[in-house]
């Protein structure tokens, strides 16, 4: 029994998925080359300038920066909490590191938001749309992390590019979920209301569904970030710099003290991201006006 | 179902000014195939049979609002009152027919001069209040204004004059949350009225607030309108509203309207047995006025005729007290049999003497529900009275409890009435008209 099932051969025939990918990768890169070229370059200039702009100036003026963006987000726990994690990072000697981690999460975040959420939006207004997406991004979310990296090391070699696009398509799906869940959720008697004195359908999304779906988008902006930042780690493996090299040598150097503190380092980032994104969901104006309650 | 054969869909009543709002014919088919539905059930198919072409949910209403009228439509859920009132505004299309907002058939019009026709002539109150919770009461006040394009301190303005109408002047400034249920749904009415639109719909406008509340907003909508004088559809399930806020009302069962008609004529005349039904659990006390019950006086006195003339009347009459009234019919008091006996004998000339003028009359609109106080205070029945203070009838007590019964049960009620022997002061005051005229 045990033979004939490990033996498939003679049952299916050997079906090569991964040459017809490899061949289609092969084949873009080729007849799109000069497209890639401007994309890398595109997302090399963002991100050195972002990367320059977090870790040229001294790391008090950015950790004071940051623990006062904490501060004014949530209160003054989470501003004094910010500064001792971003010393200890500093103390640490993760600092540069971890700036160019937060430049790549920064980056990367960006760009699936400004995919995901109008595609969000679409799809919450389409219901074919939707039908189309909600497997895709079944796909893109189970596929293991790092065979991301394969075809954007293909097509865009090392370097933080391929981390940022791999950290794209790994973190976009609950940016697009989160969106049109919360769209959808949205009080259907509300938009009737909208409808129901005039509005126009542009004007029902700006002013009533967008708005009212805010603390969903916000929560699903947290997951992207979250997820973006796991990512950054990984792509650690194709050399797209920050705490992830660091991760990726310790590993292979066993080296647990350099492990942990780079892990530590992104530990603490992740909370901060977390933090002031969800303080930040808390202030949506729709947010607010419920906690109004009493 | 064969039933149904007896719905009618009765034309509105002829009037002389336009309708506000007019709906012929119109059907509304959900599902994968509308228009061959609507083909068979005009063909007389019945919703069933049309199941497999789609969920028939309004079928060949027809009906006129005019102008300054409460037109409520009432029906269970299911019976398609809430798609229906979605077509007097376009946010459902009709499937077959027309709807006549003023001139315009919005049937015929694009999206555009739909949403034109919405910002102009049609504003609507919902269920659950659908307030904008970001929106301070002002701006969500403000937002059918803000829609038509008017600037912020204009409409801010004309907001705060609605609020100020429905009682929430003060609140302005405050989140929808921190209100409660009944003051978010003035919030939803200062917004429909800020619209400032001739006709207004109201969706199960106050069927999410508790009977208290719901009650009181009744009677605050029904002051506006006296002031305010606009064309509102009314959706309701609840028959009590129904028939205290409809000048008349349409019964809906299954898509179909089965009768249309005031509160009285519904009650007092049901097109079928469902609506006879239906009606059978309606507070008929708080329906019925004074005036639908009473009945004539037996005997009614003069007070310029003397006590020996009252005396009398009522011995004909075999009633042992009358209410006097004057040359105008003006309720004057009561006077009892053996007063009037005793003056004639004592020589008395003027009956004014043997009066009680500190009788309890009640206005002919009064509804059945206040009248069983002074009902049950009175040993005589009591005087029914019109806007001048003219005598117009008596509800005797019996008279009261049998009007609580429904039609069917009206027999077996009367019967046990005839039963019990009234008290013998309960009988009187009747009597001839000569004596008025």
């Amino acid at each position: 029994m045990i033979a004939a099932a490990t033996d498939t051969g003679t049952l299916v025939p050997r079906i090569n998925v991964g040459d017809w990918v490899d061949t289609f990768i092969d084949w873009m890169t080729d007849t799109f080359d000069p497209f890639f070229d401007a994309v890398k370059t595109f997302f090399e200039s963002i991100y050195d300038g972002l990367a320059w702009a977090l870790s040229t100036p001294p790391f008090f003026v950015v950790a004071l920066v940051l623990a006062a963006l904490a501060f004014w987000v949530r209160g003054w726990k989470l501003g004094v909490g910010t500064l001792l994690g971003f010393v200890l990072i500093a103390g640490m000697d993760q600092w540069d590191n971890a700036m160019e981690s937060l430049a790549l999460v920064i980056v990367a975040s960006v760009v699936a938001l400004l995919l995901g959420i109008p595609l969000g939006i679409w799809a919450a207004r389409n219901e074919h749309v939707s039908r189309v997406v909600r497997p895709i991004l079944d796909f893109m979310q189970t596929m293991p992390a790092f065979v991301y990296l394969i075809p954007t090391v293909v097509i865009f070699l090392t370097g933080p590019v391929p981390g940022i696009i791999a950290t794209v398509v790994f973190a976009i799906a609950p940016g697009v979920r989160f969106t049109e869940l919360g769209i959808r959720q949205v009080d259907g008697e509300v938009v009737e209301a909208g409808r129901a004195f005039g509005s126009t359908d542009r004007r029902i999304l700006r002013q009533i569904q967008i708005p009212l779906a805010m603390p969903t988008i916000m929560a699903g902006i947290n997951q992207v970030i979250m997820l973006a930042l796991s990512m950054v780690v990984i792509s650690g493996m194709v050399g797209a710099g920050g705490l992830g090299d660091d991760v990726v040598a310790a590993l292979q150097r066993v080296d647990v003290a350099l492990g942990f503190e780079a892990g530590l380092a992104v530990v603490i980032l992740a909370i901060f991201l977390d933090r002031v994104t969800s303080a930040l969901a808390d202030r949506a104006p729709v947010a607010k006006a419920l906690k109004a309650t009493r | 179902m064969t039933a149904d054969s007896s719905t009618t869909t009765t034309p509105a009543e002829p009037s002389g000014v336009a309708p506000a709002v007019s709906v012929r014919g119109v059907y509304k088919v959900f599902g994968p195939k509308p228009g061959e539905a609507v083909r068979r059930l005009q063909a007389g198919a019945t919703r069933d049979e049309v199941k497999s072409l789609g969920t028939a949910a309004v079928i060949d209403a027809s009906f006129d609002v005019a102008p300054g009228e409460i037109f409520v439509v009432m029906g269970l859920s299911g019976s398609g009152k809430s798609t229906l009132i979605r077509m007097l505004n376009g946010l459902w299309a009709p499937s077959a027919g027309d709807v006549l907002l003023g001139d315009a058939n919005l049937a015929k019009v694009d999206g555009k001069q739909l949403r034109a026709l919405r910002r102009s002539r049609v504003s609507m109150v919902f269920q659950h209040f659908a307030l904008l919770p970001h929106r301070t009461v002002l701006d969500n006040a403000a937002y059918p204004l803000e829609i038509q394009g008017i600037g912020r301190s204009e409409r801010q303005e004309k907001a705060r004059e609605a609020l100020e109408l429905v009682g929430l002047g003060g609140w302005a400034d405050s989140l929808p949350s921190q209100l409660s249920g009944g003051m978010r749904q003035r919030v939803g009415l200062a917004r429909a009225l800020a619209a400032d639109t001739d006709v207004l719909l109201m969706d199960e406008a106050f069927s999410a607030l508790d009977p208290l509340i719901r009650s009181e907003m009744q009677e605050q909508l029904l002051e506006l309108q006296e002031k305010l004088g606009k064309t509102i559809v009314f959706i309701t399930h609840d028959l009590n509203e129904a028939m205290h806020l409809g000048d008349r009302i349409a019964v809906m069962r299954d898509g179909r309207i089965v009768q249309i008609g005031t509160a009285e004529q519904i009650l007092s005349d049901p097109a079928n047995d469902y609506v006879e039904k239906f009606v059978a659990d309606v507070d008929r006390s708080r329906v019925l006025t004074a005036s639908s019950v009473m009945q004539r006086p037996r005997v009614t006195v003069t007070i310029s005729g003397g006590p020996r003339l009252a005396a009398r009347e009522m011995r004909e009459a075999e009633v042992s007290g009358a209410y006097v009234v004057d040359r105008k019919r003006t309720l004057k008091g009561l006077v009892r049999a053996d007063d009037a006996v005793r003056a004639a004998k004592e020589g008395v000339e003027k009956l004014e003497g043997v009066v009680d003028p500190d009788v309890t009359a009640v206005h002919r609109d009064t509804p059945l529900a206040e009248l069983f106080a002074p009902a049950a205070e009175s040993a005589v029945p009591l005087a029914v009275v019109d806007d001048e203070g003219r005598l117009v009838g008596v509800v005797p007590r019996v008279t009261l409890l049998e009007a609580m019964v429904p039609a069917d049960n009206g027999d077996a009620a009367a019967d046990a009435g005839t039963g019990i022997p009234a008290p013998a002061d309960d009988e009187p005051a009747g009597t001839t008209e000569g004596a008025s005229a």
